[in-house]
């Protein structure tokens, strides 16, 4: 089997399935001839040409308003956003029309898109490359939500979000687009939407991330075997609809449970996670669930580490819950 | 767009921009609001190739003006080399700079009156140190120290200058343009004399923000100057697709605006140009659209690579037009300027840098307290709490 890094495995399978379905188009600023600015989509204006890998004018709300109307001509839009902090002028095309196509019109209409974006920090971008919007569509009913976190993965989860029926925001975590490396089949196969994945089983804790964090919390989760604590690690994968079962399943072997994400603290989807826990196993705790997360500011430059909840900020939390 | 358009900044173009008076919303619109705005697609040049200015356009500014707007240009190049050295060399993590476009920068911001306030864009940095920002607070920037401005919590390139009435840089693209309108509007409101000048680049003409921004000083005849820096290249989309006009600068008709294209690496076209839109704002007659023609000498940033999608020989065209080196050989021949005149400006500025350099290598992060400031005016309970357990936790690894 091949090796690939990310960027790799979502240009093989925005290529395979490219092959496959003629419908399929990517649209976006510099996804053609350049092949985008982290090159996910190299080499694939030259294979398709410039009608189906299409250089758009600088328009965010231009790319989505006009991928809904092709996914609404029946094309198989695939739309990248460059920086998930640019999908603002987006945001009305998406919670507005893209998210609630299929309700409003009673199921006449749907407007399947797929749409790729980088999300996350640790790159030096600041506040405007660097944040983890996902809960801000999470929120809005109508919108699948996925984030893969290794090679195999997210060529598995793109392709099964390209063919499913709904629309869904794929967010690529750049610190992670070279770094995370692996094995990933040649040809066709799908990861299924809406489960997650035990990327660490353990009997004392369950840690639950996605994203780049999910690195950290395995390597917090590695730190704390050495002081005798096994933790179980969740990569949740689909961040919505969420595996529910796989979280619950977990936390009534463990019990306690800390839950690790990049976005600021409030409102973010841990606190939504930790909700859904009191509801489904509240009598199975035996700590108070545990958030480690971005602080509620906007997402800084110099101090960046600081903010980010690495595993030095991890282990310490998996220690005291352990230890409640 | 033809490509003698984008790259032939002689080629003049005259298309007549009177509304067809069979159109009854424009006939009716005309006996309104009087008469139809000016919108000229001729290219507005003083600096002739010869090296002489064209006497009937001629700004007529005075020799120590000029020669000190030449090095405020040479300065603001000088700088941008060495921080594309310094982001090589790891020290700084980023820049984005304007090299090739230092006439529209330093040109338009010349123009500008004291009173005038700026809404930038990301390559205006020479615009913020003519406006007097000391090179240092700059350097700390690009260092993201506890002496910059923005405290370290924006990527470099993201300066701030109230005191210099210079706006505060965000990345995204365009979000500017209404800000200054608005802006601008109020200060009508209450009738002070001032007007604004926001740049941006031909790519943010796409931009939700751009056809706002217009849209609104046109009704409101907010004075607002739009400087559209035309230099060709938005990351790697070309001019010639972001838009299917012949000219940047004809949008500005569909906004009842007036509308104009300027030679951008003519210093003395630009500044003539921006100084006329500044008295036409000021004396009511609403904003002008400015179509900059100049060109991104280098890559968007230090990001990226411009080989991979433009040809070398339509920058080698393009180095023959260098802003700086047409200043150069006008103030030459008529005996301002010397090499070593030349010398000592870029020694100066490289000295003044080095040192700028050193002070902020020598300057902490900013400290770590500082990142929950400023969220709000007052630091609600949550933001205390999470301070507070960031200060007494553990320290990440590797850096500040
Ligand atoms: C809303 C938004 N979308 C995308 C980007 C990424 N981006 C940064 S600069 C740029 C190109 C801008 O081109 P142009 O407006 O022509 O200005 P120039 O950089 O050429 O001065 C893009 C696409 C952004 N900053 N903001």
């Amino acid at each position: 089997m091949p090796q690939m890094n990310m960027v790799q495995a979502i240009n093989d399978a925005l290529r395979l399935e490219m092959r496959r379905n003629d419908k399929v188009v990517i649209l976006g600023e510099d996804v053609g001839k350049v092949g985008g600015v982290f090159r996910v989509t190299a080499g694939l204006y030259d294979e398709f040409g410039e009608d189906r890998v299409i250089d758009t004018p600088l328009s965010e709300g231009g790319i989505i308003g006009a991928a809904i109307g092709m996914a609404l001509y029946g094309l198989v839009p695939i739309p990248e956003i460059q920086f998930a902090d640019f999908i603002f002028p987006a945001y009305d095309q998406i919670v507005s029309e893209l998210a609630k196509f299929r309700y409003r019109s009673g199921g006449e209409y749907v407007s399947k898109l797929v749409i790729r974006t980088p999300m996350g920090g640790g790159i030096r971008g600041g506040h405007y490359h660097s944040q983890s919007p996902e809960s801000q569509f999470i929120h809005v009913a109508g919108l699948k939500v996925v984030c893969p976190t290794n090679p195999y993965d997210a060529k598995g989860l793109l392709l099964a979000s390209i063919r499913d029926p709904d629309p869904v925001l794929f967010f690529e975590p750049k610190r992670i687009y070279r770094a995370a490396k692996g094995e990933v089949p040649e040809g066709d196969y799908t990861v299924p939407l809406s489960q997650a994945s035990v990327v660490r089983p353990g009997k004392h804790l369950t840690v639950i991330s996605w994203g780049a964090m999910i690195y950290e919390a395995l390597d917090a989760a590695n730190q704390a075997a050495a002081k005798g604590i096994e933790a179980e690690v969740i990569d949740l994968r689909t961040l919505w609809p969420i595996d529910i079962d796989t979280i619950v399943e977990s936390v009534k072997k463990t019990g306690r449970v800390v839950v690790v994400h990049e976005a600021p603290k409030s409102c973010g989807l841990g606190g939504e996670i930790i909700a859904m826990i009191n509801e489904k196993c509240f009598t199975h705790l035996e700590a108070p669930p545990v958030r480690v997360t971005g602080f509620d500011t906007p997402f800084p430059y110099t101090l960046e580490l600081e903010y980010l909840p690495l595993a030095h900020r991890i282990l310490p939390a998996i220690v005291e819950t352990a230890a409640y | 767009m033809s490509n003698s358009v984008l790259l032939g900044i002689g080629e003049t173009k005259t298309m007549s921009a009177t509304p067809t008076t069979t159109s009854h919303a424009a006939a009716e619109s005309g006996a309104r609001k009087g008469e139809p705005p000016q919108v000229s697609f001729d290219v507005f040049r003083v600096l002739r190739d010869d090296g002489t200015l064209d006497p009937a356009t001629d700004p007529k500014l005075a020799d120590e003006h000029v020669v000190d707007l030449y090095r405020s240009m040479v300065r603001t190049r000088v700088i941008d080399e060495r921080l594309v050295v310094l982001q090589r060399q790891g020290r700084i993590g980023f820049h984005i700079g304007s090299l090739g476009e230092e006439a529209t920068i330093i040109g338009s911001a010349a123009a500008a009156r004291p009173q005038d306030w700026i809404f930038p864009c990301y390559r205006e940095f020479g615009a913020l140190l003519l406006r007097g920002m000391p090179l240092q607070r700059y350097v700390d920037n690009m260092f993201g120290n506890a002496n910059d401005p923005v405290r370290g919590r924006q990527m470099p390139d993201h300066y701030t200058g109230r005191q210099y009435k210079f706006g505060s840089v965000s990345s995204p693209i365009g979000t500017q343009i209404t800000q200054a309108v608005g802006f601008a509007w109020a200060a009508k409101m209450k009738k002070d004399d001032l007007a604004t000048l926001t740049y941006f680049g031909e790519g943010a003409t796409s931009s939700n923000e751009f056809h706002c921004g217009m849209n609104f000083a046109a009704v409101f005849k907010a004075p607002t100057i739009f400087l559209c820096r035309n230099n060709g290249w938005a990351i790697s989309v070309p001019a010639s697709k972001q838009s299917a006009s012949d000219t940047f600068a004809e949008k500005a008709i569909a906004y009842g605006m007036r509308g104009v294209r300027c030679d951008g690496n003519d210093l003395f076209a630009v500044y003539a140009t921006v100084r006329d839109a500044i008295a036409r704002a000021a004396a009511g007659e609403g904003p002008t659209l400015v179509e900059l023609l100049t060109y991104r000498l280098s890559g968007h940033s230090t990001s990226d690579d411009p080989k991979a999608y433009r040809k070398e020989q339509e920058v080698e065209g393009w180095k023959l037009k260098d802003p700086v080196v047409r200043m150069r050989a006008y103030l030459q021949k008529k005996g301002l300027w010397s090499e070593q005149k030349q010398a000592q400006v870029e020694e100066e500025t490289d000295a003044a840098l080095k040192a700028c350099v050193k002070a902020a290598e020598e300057t902490p992060a900013p400290s770590l307290e500082s990142m929950f400031d400023d969220v709000f005016a007052e630091m609600p309970w949550h933001l205390r709490e999470q301070r507070d357990e960031l200060l007494k936790g553990p320290r990440a690894k590797g850096h500040h």
